[in-house]
């Protein structure tokens, strides 16, 4: 057991929660002094060369700027073809396997019993005082008992309780846009509506909103974890500060339960009402785990689908017509843009014993990373997989949310909060035209934009 | 003809001819019975084919492996007799059979 788990364990009700975030973080720069922790290098950008001048050994996906400079097409096509299973022993998050066809893809993650999510499920690692427990990151049978006590909140009967409000955001936002006026989508729609969902999932105080998707981003995009820039001291200041304000929350929707309120349907008043989490506070590395679980899982996942999908009807205007006579098509659509954008490129496991698998031997402790933004591209199992295409047959089989057990539990909220959001968007505006190439996020795991400037036409 | 027939959660049925050997996903979905989504198509890896198959007749569906059942855990509507349709093959012997698709998939 860690020292930071054996505090929380031993300590949690007389130490607060975020003093044992903060006792962590001193350890973690003891340790670093020390010289136990490496300082893990930055990332200097430079231009990624074209896949064919290179050995298929020395073929590294995890380069954080493959998908920044947009580059990450050709090199998954080349080990599709010539290396389905590829090793790249030196890579700077150490060596591991790349599953880059679909099929293997759907293998890996349907036997949890020979690959294990455990420690963690990005490519890097997360330094042992800051390991969170979350159930994405556990193996059954711990993994379905605390995925069960919480994945009540996005259950599609809860949705439906949710579905007017999250219209009635959504319109908000979209009404107060400018019309015929240059501005970033990013910042302005995907970024502000999915705020607006984590704060509503969660009952988090709305005028606070932002800093849920700063906590998001900063837990999704640490060097060490996923190639992208924010150093892990800062890490560590965002989760003591997310520590604050979830217990806070927390006690306040105990107060208001003991005073005889009646409970919300948002994620809290969810576990204050099951057995088995309403004491969830008194485990504090859990009770973190599960709810920065749900902010990361809500934010940049939806965030660049809104934004994928805008850029995918510019780059297939024939589809955005398409799209404009039969607006029917939304629903099959949302599956589409969430197969084209791949939101999350990957997802990694550790080989629990030795696996034979397209002609390579995986060893027993091996790192495997399952690229499901390649596997969404793979020509054997989808047909003209590069295309766009709103109509597709069987849309819905792309590997997006994974498969097998931890398959994602917000699913039907993302495909709902994308249909609103293209159902409003259709009755507005005429057009949504990308006017300058959108700026991509660097980071080998969160594909997708941190800008992308639009300009608005009336219906 | 041999038929199983679909009840939907609002009440509408859908009789349905029996092919033997198909899976019981895969004739709902070559039917058009709506509320069967098939994410995984037929790997039993997504629990988006959930149904609760009537009384006496899940003794003939035979019986569900341990992944299904972890897969069916993961659904908010698990009853007794559920079953993920694409893990029961069709036979002549589920004639009048009846299958009932929950409210939601997930």
């Amino acid at each position: 057991m860690n020292i930071a788990n054996l505090v929380a364990e031993k300590g949690s009700a007389i130490v607060p929660m975020p003093l044992q975030i903060k006792a962590g973080h001193l350890l973690y720069k003891a340790k670093r002094k020390a010289g136990i922790y490496k300082e893990f290098p930055e990332f200097v950008e430079t231009t990624v060369p074209d896949v064919s001048t290179l050995a298929i050994d020395d073929i590294d996906v995890s380069n954080p700027f493959l998908f920044k400079q947009n580059r990450w097409e050709s090199y998954f096509k080349r080990l599709r073809d010539e290396r389905p299973v590829h090793f790249q022993k030196n890579s700077l998050f150490g060596p591991f396997w790349s599953i880059t066809r679909y099929e293997d893809i759907m293998f890996v993650d349907k036997h949890h019993e020979l690959f294990s999510s455990e420690p963690f499920i990005v490519i890097g690692a997360v330094p042992k005082e800051l390991s969170l427990e979350m159930f994405i990151a556990m193996d059954p049978p711990k993994h379905d008992v605390q995925r069960q006590a919480v994945q009540g909140v996005v259950a599609p009967k809860n949705l439906k309780e949710m579905e007017g409000l999250i219209r009635s955001r959504t319109q908000e936002v979209l009404d107060s846009l400018p019309l015929d006026k240059p501005f970033d989508w990013v910042e302005k729609v995907s970024v502000e509506l999915t705020a607006r969902m984590l704060a509503t999932l969660l009952d988090f105080p709305y005028e606070k909103r932002q800093k849920l998707v700063y906590w998001s981003d900063l837990a999704g995009g640490g060097a060490a974890t996923t190639g992208g820039s924010n150093d892990t001291d800062e890490l560590f200041r965002g989760m003591a500060d997310m520590a604050k304000h979830f217990s806070q929350l927390w006690r306040e929707k105990e107060a208001k339960t003991a005073a005889g309120e009646s409970g919300g349907f948002d994620l809290i008043s969810l576990l204050q009402s099951n057995d088995a989490t309403k004491d969830l506070i008194d485990k504090p590395m859990e009770f973190l785990g599960n709810l920065a679980l749900l902010i990361v899982g809500g934010n940049d996942t939806t965030r660049n689908s809104m934004s994928g999908g805008v850029l995918a009807l510019n780059q297939f205007p024939d589809e955005f017509t398409k799209l404009k006579n039969d607006p029917s098509l939304i629903p099959n659509m949302v599956s589409e843009i969430i197969r084209w954008q791949t939101p999350l490129a990957h997802m990694r496991r550790i080989a629990k014993e030795d696996v034979e698998l397209n002609g390579q031997t995986i060893k027993k402790g091996d790192k495997v990373v399952m690229w499901y933004a390649s596997g969404n591209r793979d020509e054997r199992a989808i047909d003209q997989p590069d295309q766009f295409i709103i109509d597709r047959k069987g849309a819905r089989n792309h590997l997006s949310f994974g498969f097998g057990v931890h398959r994602c539990m917000g699913n039907r909220l993302a495909e709902l909060q994308l249909r609103i959001l293209w159902e409003e968007l259709l009755a507005r505006f005429g057009n949504i035209e990308v006017i300058a190439e959108p700026e991509h996020v660097q980071s080998n795991f969160v594909k997708g934009y941190s800008k992308m400037m639009v300009k608005l036409a009336a219906k | 003809m041999a038929s199983i027939t679909f009840i939907e959660h609002d009440g509408t049925e859908h009789a349905v001819e029996i092919e033997p050997g198909k899976s019981l996903m895969q004739t709902a979905i070559d039917n058009g019975v709506p509320g069967i989504d098939a994410d995984c198509g037929g790997e039993c890896a997504c629990g988006t084919c959930h149904v609760i198959v009537e009384g006496k007749w899940i003794s003939t569906t035979g019986s569900a492996s341990e992944d299904e059942l972890q897969m069916l855990d993961l659904t908010p509507e698990r009853d007794d007799n559920s079953r993920l349709a694409c893990q029961i093959n069709t036979s002549e012997a589920m004639d009048g059979m009846v299958a009932r698709l929950p409210e939601f998939q997930m």
